[in-house]
């Protein structure tokens, strides 16, 4: 019988869990994912996950925050209600377009800034009422965790070999 | 350090290409003399007031040159100041992405005193009345002008002199103690030495800071701000600031590339190449922001005192003002914002050097319309200076790099700074 194994190959240390980490992806081992309670430099790369598209996606987001508020600017201050502000006619928008400046960028920010974290919350699908998917609650304060699937016949392989990359604990389910 | 080949860590700073840049220089000074030679007063000086009691001092050639000098001295030098800044901001952040870089840093801070020495020389021969550069040294600038003897004990001669004198010297005495410092550094060869002579860096760094966030201010004020004497800005030290800083962060950039393309620096990986180029990104909007900052809230409020500044600039430099405006914030926005094209060392190159220059134009903005007026060009002369400044920067900055190893072996945070990555 072949069943599925889950496991948890807990550390104590973010550099042993790197290294951990490159030791079992050369050894051919899928890892699923790994749980850490900070963002650990070079994990990605070690991963083999591809590069993020959030930048593109602020890009887009930014881009989108100029154009709402170049339109916003010219429909309150020039279009639907020209005021002469300090000498400084709204008749036409290019009379006035760097007092604007300030609204544009900080739209800018506002939009690329507030999308951004919207993606990344959908994406990872974080959202209030939904129920963790993290493995073990000490992921959240000073452990970190590789998460294996793997075939039964395979699990004492893993097990000793997470323990030799220095996993301080290991669970299997 | 295991890791990092010991043979590679002097810069050979061939006797060939120190030739090369003298004779850059050298080619540089010939421009400026052909420059001044074929100089003639603008048409505007001669007659017409016939007479008159109120020489015009903008159309000498005198000022022009010494115009010059300011904007040279005060370009390199303030370039070399950020880049003391920016190592004291290193140390005392504890951070060791840079330690790989600190020896760059500290070879491009070495031209401060002479970039300093000469903006006190342009001051001090002003006293004389060699050239017109200041108003306010003018011996009757003070009858007849309220602002003026509003404004004369802050131009009061001692007190003028002594704190000029006291920033100078507070800055160059940091600079010489940190390359003293590294110097003895590479001798130390136990953990307690080397950590407490970290300690020791991050103390001395800390108070420089503080002391150079208020002087550094007061010395725009004193040094450029002063030449538009009845005008003022209360962000000029920081826009000033803003653009000696992005100079370093561009002269790092090109000098980390330089060193790469002769096979040194092999300890600097892309990661810590690519968090140069942030820097370098990252600075040019804080300078657009103070530009655009000063520039805008001056335009809105429309006081007629405070407009005169930007309305000299609108008037008798449109071009080059909004040329220099738009290349230092569109190039490295469009250029340089994606990962790959700050890690992409011709990109930055390019954007580094062209950037460079317009930063010399915006000092050359901010010094001009102030002392030559409407009599203003880039001719020979000051393409000839600029040119020998460069060049002659560039002779300092790599002999300081060439006398010390490029590495700063014995720094504390040295492994985990070697270790950078993203």
């Amino acid at each position: 019988m072949s069943a599925t194994k889950t496991i948890h190959g807990i550390y104590t240390d973010e550099e042993l869990c790197l290294e951990g980490v490159k030791k079992i992806r050369a050894n051919k081992v899928r890892i699923k994912d790994v749980f850490s309670p900070f963002p650990i430099h070079g994990l990605d790369p070690a991963l083999g996950l591809p590069r993020t598209r959030i930048a593109i996606c602020a890009f887009i987001y930014g881009i989108t925050g100029t154009s709402l508020a170049i339109l916003m600017t010219w429909f309150m201050m020039v279009h639907d209600w020209p005021q002469d502000i300090g000498g400084k006619p709204s008749m036409y928008y290019f009379m006035n377009w760097p007092a604007f400046i300030p609204v544009i960028f900080e739209l800018t920010v506002f939009c690329a800034g507030h999308g951004m974290a919207i993606t990344f919350f959908l994406r990872s699908w974080i959202l209030p009422g939904v129920s963790p998917k993290n493995p073990d609650p000490r992921t959240t304060d000073d452990r970190f965790l590789i998460l294996i699937e793997a075939k039964s016949e395979d699990e004492a392989k893993i097990v000793s070999m997470l323990r030799e990359t220095g996993a301080d604990e290991v669970n299997v389910k | 350090m295991s890791h990092v080949n010991t043979n590679n860590l002097t810069y050979h700073f061939s006797s060939k290409t120190q030739k090369n840049l003298l004779i850059i220089c050298g080619i540089g000074v010939l421009m400026l003399i052909l420059g001044m030679i074929l100089w003639h007063a603008p048409e505007a000086a001669h007659g017409e007031h016939g007479g008159a009691e109120h020489h015009d001092h903008t159309a000498s050639l005198g000022q022009r040159v010494w115009a010059n000098v300011l904007v040279n001295g005060y370009f390199f030098g303030g370039l070399a100041l950020a880049a003391v800044f920016f190592y004291a901001m290193q140390y005392a952040a504890q951070a060791s992405w840079s330690t790989v870089f600190m020896r760059v840093f500290s070879a491009v801070g070495d031209f401060l005193w002479i970039g300093m020495a000469l903006i006190a020389v342009v001051i001090i021969l002003g006293d004389f009345h060699v050239h017109h550069l200041y108003h306010w040294q003018d011996a009757d600038a003070y009858t007849n002008d309220p602002i003026m003897q509003h404004k004369a004990p802050y131009f009061n001669r001692i007190f003028y002199y002594g704190r000029t004198l006291v920033f100078i010297l507070g800055w160059v005495w940091y600079q010489n103690w940190t390359r003293k410092n590294q110097s003895a550094e590479d001798q130390m060869s136990s953990f307690e030495s080397r950590s407490a002579n970290w300690m020791k860096n991050l103390k001395n760094a800390a108070i420089f800071l503080v002391f150079f966030g208020f002087t550094s201010s007061v010395f725009t004020w004193d040094v450029i701000m002063s030449i538009d004497t009845h005008w003022f800005s209360t962000l000029f030290g920081w826009y000033n600031f803003a653009g000696w800083w992005i100079s370093a962060m561009i002269a790092f950039n090109l000098l980390a590339i330089h060193l790469k393309s002769r096979g040194q620096l092999e300890f600097v990986n892309p990661s810590h190449m690519h968090d140069l180029g942030k820097w370098m990104f990252a600075i040019s909007f804080l300078w657009t922001y103070l530009w655009f900052s000063q520039f805008m809230l001056i335009w809105y409020s429309n006081v007629p005192e405070e407009v005169v500044y930007y309305m000299q600039r609108w008037e008798q430099y449109r071009g080059l003002f909004w040329i220099t405006m738009l290349v230092n914030f569109v190039f490295p926005m469009l250029v340089l914002m994606s990962r790959d094209s700050k890690r992409n060392k011709s990109y930055v190159f390019f954007v580094g050097l062209l950037t460079l220059f317009f930063h010399w134009t915006d000092t050359f903005l901010l010094v001009m319309p102030g002392t030559v007026g409407n009599n203003w060009g880039i001719g020979f002369i000051e393409i000839g200076m600029f040119v020998a400044f460069l060049s002659f920067f560039v002779f300092w900055t790599l002999r300081a790099l060439s006398k010390q190893p490029i590495l700063a072996q014995n720094h504390a945070l040295l492994p985990e700074g070697i270790h950078h990555h993203q």
